[in-house]
């Protein structure tokens, strides 16, 4: 089988080592839970209990409103204590609902679904939408969503991203190590769902061990391949796994699905199975807690809302005071003023640096070098979209195609002139994307 | 926790290169040429190599200096300039001519237009012109083994003999750092291995150049590939193609401008050197490269990649 890949992309070091190896350990929040409303792409969820209600574990708190919106449900059983905002990790404050723990995990009692074989795909998807589910990479686009295309019979593959491309992150190799066996039932419910696709578990090629597991627990199926990947960053973006797979391209303003295909992350095809089989919410996800400043670096099955501060002293605190802390990974992740904040359905990692190496570096002048554009997924120009950023020329940044930037971060890390291009090439897009809503 | 901690936009992580240490590249790969060059001419070559990247550094550390600006000279882009306008002398020239050369590149042609990576020419090349149409004599004053004497260039287009084998390896007369091709392709595998440069632009410049010589000679008498090797080892052809025609500042950034730029240098060089005159001088890579510096925000302009996904031809959706 050969290694599929795409053209551009960057090898940052991928610090794994040092979190890959233990197995998947619980973690039961000792305080508070803060469930925010809004963990997804689309319209907040809207509150179904009032502060001072009982609530359990697995309970609906939210309701979606709206198709794209997902429902929320409590992660520990409690009292709700209060309805109000409280800082995220993407540094805002958004409305979450505060729930007091009582450390008694009383789960909410489950109604078990009738077997896949007799669910029609009209109940399948109501399960997964019941369920909120969101695509746990970091997007958090409602997954019921997702799997219902305009023309569910167009959709040939359904990929499972095992790629996990961000440094530092190993939750989804600790699943595929762990559990390949809910990964491969999550797959065929989704499969049940579009009868003439064909299932993919992409997996890098640094993950062998994996590959080789799940190769094995997959012979003669006949709908399901592993698909080995090369081990480059971003191979996990949605656009570049798709073509990577199937070799179809598609750009910024078309979905999977106009490419005949459904991508969903290893944790999202977990919930899946999870909400379909066993009819469970979702209420945990892995995170991955690492970095050079954690003591005991981990990954944890944890319960959305809990504290991140938690998982810091779980992992033994910190070695030394670190100087950055970085919800998800170094490429894509967002810097935490605090660890105060709660964990959300798309929260990957929480990554400690003693040391944030940008401190020593200063932005020096453009050579016109052109390493940014020879590593670019998206195939752009980031040296000029950043000069027209920065200039505000909203007009030449459109023309020179910025709106097809996905914002990996390759750019910034290859330039040798330390240019924050990623970071002037986001402002200006944010600023674009507004203007769009506006007309 | 104690401390505050560093919030800033992602990615949180960068590669190790920067651009200080690509100039360093850069001049390790022109040190075969420069060694080989001091070999051939003596120390007086390396006395001109000194002095010109002096003076280059120094005129560039008195602007920034004296006009309150940040010091760049540590980026050894100044360096790089002054080596490079080095190897375009002859080893005969005035020191005076030389310390002229490296003040125009540094201040009219780099700092002027604000400094590294804004100049739209490049600065060696533009003041090897200038001092070219200024000293004319002293610029073409050529000696090999103390005896002036023509290029073999220059003997080529007059009709006359050359030793193909002399102008490979470089003991022939010419400037410092053009007469081995030999020590400049050293130089320019060093550059491709590093991945400093990329290989379309040395790549269709030669190519179409090698096309152009091939037509040209069929045209009069016969495809005659001596003449056409003579072509690529001689003159400041391998120094152009590799170390001034690759200069990132003044080439396009897209990969497809690469390839219309390196196709613009080919017509251009062979129409100056093979069918300007034959009083007009023989050496055509210099003026083709500035002139073709000019064409590189037009060349851009018409190759902005389309972006992933929007390529011209459709994919099988």
């Amino acid at each position: 089988m050969s290694i599929l890949t795409f053209i551009g992309g960057v090898h940052p070091y991928d610090g794994k080592d040092i979190s890959k190896d233990g197995l998947i350990c619980e973690y039961k929040p000792k305080g508070e839970v803060a469930i925010a409303l809004s963990q997804h792409i689309g319209a907040p969820a809207v509150p179904v209990v009032n502060p001072g209600d009982q609530v359990l574990a697995g309970q609906l708190i939210a309701q979606a409103s709206g198709f794209v919106s997902a429902n929320v449900h409590s992660s520990v059983s409690g009292i709700v204590k209060a309805i109000e905002p409280r800082l995220l990790v993407n540094g805002s404050k958004s409305p979450c609902i505060i729930i007091e723990n009582d450390l008694e995990f009383r789960e909410a009692e489950i109604k078990k679904p009738k077997p896949l074989e007799e669910l029609t795909r009209e109940e399948i998807i109501a399960l997964v939408k019941e369920a909120g589910i969101v695509g746990m990479g970091g997007a958090g686009f409602p997954t019921h969503v997702k799997l219902s295309p305009k023309n569910p019979e167009d959709i040939e593959y359904v990929i499972v991203n095992g790629a996990e491309c961000e440094p530092y992150l190993t939750s989804d190799y600790r699943k595929l190590m762990e559990d390949p066996q809910s990964l491969i039932a999550g797959l065929k419910v989704m499969l049940k769902l579009f009868d003439r696709a064909k299932g993919y578990i992409a997996i890098e090629d640094n993950k062998p061990d994996a590959i080789a597991r799940i190769k094995e627990l997959v012979k003669g199926e006949e709908r399901i391949e592993v698909k080995k990947l090369h081990t480059k960053y971003p191979q996990g973006a949605e656009r570049m796994l798709i073509y990577a797979t199937t070799g179809r391209k598609i750009n910024s303003s078309m979905l999977p699905a106009d490419a005949g295909c459904v991508v969903d992350n290893v944790d999202t095809v977990f919930a899946i199975k999870c909400a379909v089989l066993d009819g469970r919410p979702l209420t945990k996800r892995v995170i991955t807690v690492t970095g050079d400043a954690i003591v005991k670096p981990q990954n944890y099955l944890v319960r959305i809302g809990t504290n991140q501060s938690e998982l810091v002293e779980a992992s033994g605190g910190y070695v030394n005071p670190p100087e950055k802390i970085i919800s998800g990974g170094p490429m894509m992740g967002m810097a935490l003023s605090t660890t105060d904040v709660p964990i959300t359905k798309t929260s990957s990692a929480l990554l400690c640096y003693q040391k944030d190496e940008l401190l020593s570096l200063t932005e020096t002048s453009c050579i016109n070098c052109g390493r940014c554009v020879s590593v670019c997924p998206g195939r752009v120009l980031p040296s000029k979209l950043a000069t027209f950023s920065n200039r505000g020329d909203k007009d030449s940044f459109i023309r020179y195609n910025g709106m097809e930037c996905c914002e990996c971060g390759c750019c910034s890390f290859i330039c040798p002139a330390k240019r924050n291009l990623t970071q002037a090439i986001k402002t200006m897009r944010k600023e674009v994307l507004a203007d769009r809503k506006k007309k | 926790m104690s401390g505050m901690l560093n919030v800033s936009s992602n990615p949180h992580v960068r590669d190790k290169q920067t651009t200080q240490m690509i100039m360093l590249d850069v001049i390790i790969a022109l040190l075969p040429a420069g060694i080989f060059g001091i070999y051939n001419f003596g120390i007086r070559a390396l006395l001109v190599i000194l002095v010109t990247i002096m003076a280059a550094v120094l005129t560039e550390f008195l602007y920034e200096k004296l006009l309150h600006k940040a010091i760049t000279v540590y980026d050894l882009s100044a360096v790089v300039t002054g080596l490079l306008l080095a190897l375009n002398l002859p080893s005969t020239i005035p020191f005076w001519i030389a310390i002229l050369g490296a003040v125009f590149a540094i201040l009219i042609v780099k700092q002027i237009f604000g400094g590294l990576g804004q100049n739209f020419m490049n600065p060696a090349l533009a003041a090897r012109c200038f001092l070219l149409l200024s000293f004319t004599g002293k610029m073409t004053a050529f000696t090999y083994d103390g005896v002036t004497g023509a290029t073999p260039l220059y003997n080529m287009k007059h009709g006359e003999s050359y030793d193909l084998l002399h102008m490979f390896l470089g003991n022939t007369a010419g400037t410092i750092g053009e007469t081995s091709a030999l020590a400049l392709l050293v130089g320019a595998a060093y550059l491709l291995i590093r991945k400093i440069i990329d290989f379309r632009i040395p790549l269709f410049y030669i190519g179409t150049f090698t096309v152009f010589a091939v037509i040209y000679t069929a045209c009069n008498g016969g495809v005659d590939f001596t003449f056409i090797a003579g072509q690529l080892c001689g003159g400041g052809f391998m120094l152009g193609a590799w170390f001034m025609a690759t200069d990132y500042v003044t080439s396009p950034v897209t990969p497809m401008g690469r390839i219309i730029f390196g196709i613009c240098l080919g017509l251009l060089t062979g129409a100056f050197r093979l069918l300007s005159s034959e009083n007009s001088g023989a050496e055509g890579v210099s003026y083709a490269i500035i002139f073709c510096n000019l064409l590189v925000p037009l060349i851009e302009r018409i190759t902005i990649p389309r972006g992933f996904g929007r390529e011209k031809k459709k994919s099988a959706a």
